[in-house]
């Protein structure tokens, strides 16, 4: 790489490090400041293991991340075996709109059309209060199929065909070839569409600010609230901690997306060569 | 002939692999000249070290008396064919061959002129508005050299052209692509790995493998007296056995003595003999030079392959005459027909058809080689 | 026989993608059309499009930095605004990623797949935190202005200002203008560049000439991803900006904080038809752009 590049790259990747490495250094402060580093000390971690609500809201995240994760897996994947065989153009065509939406709108319109719709149903009902963990779950379910779609709908497109074919052709009803055949082929794809879907709804803050009801509070609502009072490095310790599970997440989530492609491109060799 | 660019002993390695190991060739004006080689044998790297992709390790490049070595593409006045035509798709066909002349800032309407003289001459005349992802392969392959061409360059290089074409275009493009360069006098280096394609269309053949130069002629020099094993076997089929020379005009193989054409080898120096399958006359064995047992037939339209087995060696003969299998024939060989080469380090690879790859050879007979 | 193999393997597909299909009905289409419902009625639920015009003839009193007040449209200000703000955005997005993104498709297989990871990580990052995390370096007493005091040089007053808004929006959605544009230049065969080169053209021209029109998709890709979000974003303006800058996004939040929903609803309609009306342009300028020679 010629000399400016690397510099260039440098510098970038220094600005998009910056906030990190102070995020890092001054959850470990001794003090309470945010801009002056003067000693070493673990304090805030024991701190935030000691904070209730905070661990609470971890909970609830993890939970709610945990099903929005199970429910927009099942449907995105059974949605792109659907897509894929889709024949007529304008199903598809619509289908895509569909799945665009959610991706390309803001969230802050995603997050206040729900909670429109959702105070709308609810006083229809004469509940007095509409919003909830459904609400919030069906908000995350939403805006995380069509990203489990995204992964598993290209892995459908490349398989080969063939595979399935042959199943059949030795016996296999078309059920028992998705199953035995299909699926395996396209599992990775299922896994990384998963894991985005839970990083995605872990890390979600407008749409939940929106649809969530007072009792349930997720850790990026809470996070929002600390940050209106004044901070102490303790929000720093969370943020770390979230930090290092996301990308522990990402990390694998990428090591089996990289495998999976080898894996095929090989086979594409092999099929060239004869 | 003018010489028009010359290698000069050049080597070029990709880490560990020796691709192309001390390369010499002159090449000249108004020529047709074909690397022809195996995959792997150096011919493409030969191309891309003259179009300024790749740059020798050691040794010249030079262009009309200039040394080029360390000259970028785009300095050269050398033109290229790409094996997959490398069409800008974001153009169409009038751009696509416009394109060269409007990074010389050529005026508008000689441009205009240029690039419509050009797509008559590839007979795309009309072509100009399309699209060129809506276009065929071969017209793809036609725009691609129209495009190559109206810059005008001394010397054009094609990479394996005409291989993603089916076979009858091929054929056509092979005749179109040689009455272009009959046409406008501009030095051809075409890159093959389809012997039957140099055979018809060059004007020189440059056989090559393993990144050495095996022999350069004309198309008959190559068919007919081949230099060595490699390129009696890569060239059209052979049947190679041991023989000894043992005087001018006189050699021994398979157990007898047969007059040649062939002189100039030292007395009984061991050599190879190289007969064609279609010089091979079959007789009735009491008539025969040679006799031996026929193993298979195929019958391939043209004529008859069959495989015959003669004192353990596996010929192939060629033959319009009714042959069968099982039968025991005899076979005569007119002195031109057997053609003498010097030993080399191909000896003893080729020429036995018990099987045609190297494969199955391997398969039926893991380590051993089976001459005589 | 065969007919009704095919209909019911059809039907069973059909049925996989129904759930998906019911869903995004109910929660991702009907949700927008009750936008566009409470924009135009009232808290009676009646029609009215009192709250539409509310918007644009809407008028309060703006200190300027002279101490004078003037009396400015609110809400066209604070949209204007927010285009700016977007736009300036965008385009420094742009011009900071696309060299990075090329530098990425040209490096080595081993270190592209390094740097890719490399620009994801700040995404790893909580949104909320890492706008904060910005806060605290460009503070008056922050880290920044920490360094250069300390090296003798006199501090910059900057936090509170549009640029560390720009600097923030720039920061979070860096990532999203890099990746399309690198995908897709990581996929141009490199054959045609070399055909570029064959043909005459220097260093620049294969840029200017090759390079830049192919990766138009990926640079669309980039805007929509940065534009979209950086127009709406309601967070960062409030921290960065020393809540001296309001949004769009600020005001969408403002007036839901307010339970002033139908008004809320008509701000959130206006962008939605904005950002579909900009985004119909980009495309438009972009196709014409690539595939019209040159």
């Amino acid at each position: 790489m010629k000399l400016s590049a690397k510099i260039y790259s440098a510098i970038i990747f220094g600005f998009l490090f910056a906030p990190i490495v102070v995020l890092l250094i001054f959850s470990f402060n001794e003090s309470k400041s945010l801009s002056v580093f003067s000693g070493f000390s673990w304090k805030w971690y024991e701190e935030l293991l000691r904070d209730r609500n905070t661990l609470e809201s971890v909970k609830n995240t993890l939970v709610l991340a945990a099903s929005a994760t199970v429910i927009s897996t099942v449907m995105g994947t059974l949605a792109a075996v659907g897509i894929n065989k889709l024949r007529s153009k304008w199903y598809r065509a619509a289908m895509n709109t569909v799945t665009d939406i959610p991706m390309t709108n803001p969230d802050i319109i995603t997050g206040i059309s729900l909670m429109l719709m959702f105070v709308f149903v609810g006083r229809l009902f004469g509940a007095s209060t509409s919003l909830n963990f459904f609400t919030m779950l069906i908000a995350h379910v939403a805006f995380c199929t069509p990203y489990v779609i995204l992964q598993v709908l290209p892995k459908l497109q490349q398989m080969d065909k063939a595979l399935p074919e042959a199943a059949m052709d030795l016996g296999c009803t078309p059920m028992r070839a998705f199953l035995k055949v299909e699926l395996p082929e396209i599992m990775p794809g299922i896994i990384t569409g998963a894991i985005m879907a839970f990083t995605l709804s872990l890390d979600d803050f407008v749409i939940s600010y929106f649809t969530s009801g007072n009792g349930f509070e997720t850790l990026p609502i809470r996070i929002y609230g600390m940050t209106k009072k004044t901070v102490t490095p303790k929000m720093y310790a969370l943020a770390t901690i979230i930090f290092f599970v996301t990308m522990a997440l990402l990390l694998i989530s990428n090591f089996i997306d990289n495998e999976d492609r080898k894996r095929l491109s090989e086979v594409r060799k092999k099929n060239k060569k004869s | 002939m003018k010489k028009i660019i010359e290698l000069r002993n050049i080597s070029k390695a990709f880490g560990d692999e020796t691709v192309l190991d001390c390369i010499s060739l002159d090449i000249h004006d108004n020529e047709f000249i074909t690397l022809l080689g195996p995959s792997g044998c150096g011919k493409t790297t030969t191309l891309r070290i003259i179009g300024g992709f790749e740059f020798p390790d050691e040794g010249d490049v030079v262009f009309m008396g200039d040394r080029i070595n360390d000259m970028p593409p785009h300095k050269r006045h050398v033109n290229t064919v790409f094996q997959k035509y490398a069409l800008f798709p974001h153009l169409n066909v009038f751009e696509n061959v416009a394109f060269p002349l409007r990074e010389r800032k050529v005026p508008k309407s000689k441009i205009k002129e240029k690039v419509d003289r050009m797509l008559s001459m590839v007979m795309l005349s009309g072509f100009a508005e399309r699209r060129v992802t809506s276009l065929s392969g071969g017209q793809q392959q036609r725009v691609a050299i129209a495009r190559a061409l109206v810059n005008e360059p001394k010397v054009l290089l094609l990479d394996e052209p005409l291989g993603a074409l089916d076979l009858k275009l091929r054929k056509d493009m092979q005749q179109e692509l040689k009455k272009i360069q009959k046409n406008t006098g501009i030095t051809f280096i075409f890159v093959t790995h389809d012997q039957e394609e140099a055979l018809s269309m060059s004007d020189t053949i440059v056989v090559m493998s393993e990144g050495k130069i095996q022999q350069i002629g004309t198309p008959s020099d190559i068919y007919n007296e081949p230099v060595n094993a490699f390129v009696a076997d890569f060239i059209g089929e052979s049947n190679i056995l041991d023989g000894v020379m043992l005087e001018d005009y006189r050699v021994s193989f398979a157990g007898q003595t047969f007059e040649c054409l062939d002189s100039g080898f030292a007395r009984n120096e061991p050599v190879d003999v190289v007969i064609r399958p279609e010089d091979v006359d079959i007789v009735a064995p009491e008539r025969g030079m040679l006799c031996g047992t026929v193993t298979s037939v195929t019958f391939m339209g043209v004529h008859n392959e069959a495989i015959v087995d003669i004192k353990g060696f596996k010929w192939m003969i060629q033959t319009t005459d009714p042959v069968e299998e099982g039968a025991y024939i005899g076979i005569t060989l007119e002195p031109d027909a057997i053609h003498i080469m010097k030993k080399s380090k191909y000896s003893g690879m080729f020429g036995d058809y018990s099987s045609f790859s190297n494969e199955l050879e391997e398969l039926s007979n893991p380590g051993g080689a089976e001459n005589e | 026989m065969k007919k009704s193999c095919i209909s019911r393997t059809q039907g069973t597909y059909r049925a996989a993608l129904a759930p998906y299909s019911v869903w995004s009905l109910l929660f991702v289409i009907v949700p927008l059309v009750f936008v566009a419902y409470y924009a135009f009625t009232d808290n009676s639920f009646s029609f009215t499009t009192e709250n539409i015009t509310r918007f644009f003839t809407a008028t309060s009193n703006m200190i300027q930095d002279d101490g004078t007040t003037t009396e400015v449209r609110t809400y066209l200000l604070i949209f204007g605004r927010s285009l700016k703000l977007a736009v300036i955005s965008t385009l420094a997005c742009l011009v900071l990623g696309y060299p990075i993104a090329y530098i990425m498709a040209r490096a080595k297989e081993k270190t592209q797949k390094t740097m890719v990871t490399l620009i994801m990580i700040p995404m790893w990052m909580n949104f909320l935190i890492r706008t904060y995390a910005w806060m605290t370096i460009l503070q008056d007493t922050g880290i920044i202005n920490g360094i250069l005091t300390k090296v003798g040089l006199n501090p910059i007053h900057v936090i509170g200002s549009e640029t560390a808004v720009i600097i923030g929006m720039v920061y979070d959605y860096f990532p999203y203008m890099v990746l399309p544009i690198y995908s897709i230049l990581a996929k141009l065969d490199v054959k045609l560049l070399e055909a570029a080169r064959d043909l005459g053209c220097g260093t620049v021209s294969v840029l200017r000439r090759v390079v830049f029109p192919l990766s138009m998709p990926g640079v669309v890709s980039g805007i929509t991803m940065v534009l979209i979000p950086s127009i709406s974003t309601f967070y960062i303006s409030q921290k960065l900006g020393n809540g001296k800058f309001f949004l769009i996004g600020d005001a969408i939040e403002g007036q839901y904080v307010a339970n002033n929903l139908h008004f809320a609803a008509a701000i959130a309609f206006i962008l939605m038809l904005i950002l579909l009306v900009g985004m119909a342009i980009v495309k438009y300028v972009a196709a014409k752009y690539v595939y019209g020679g040159e």
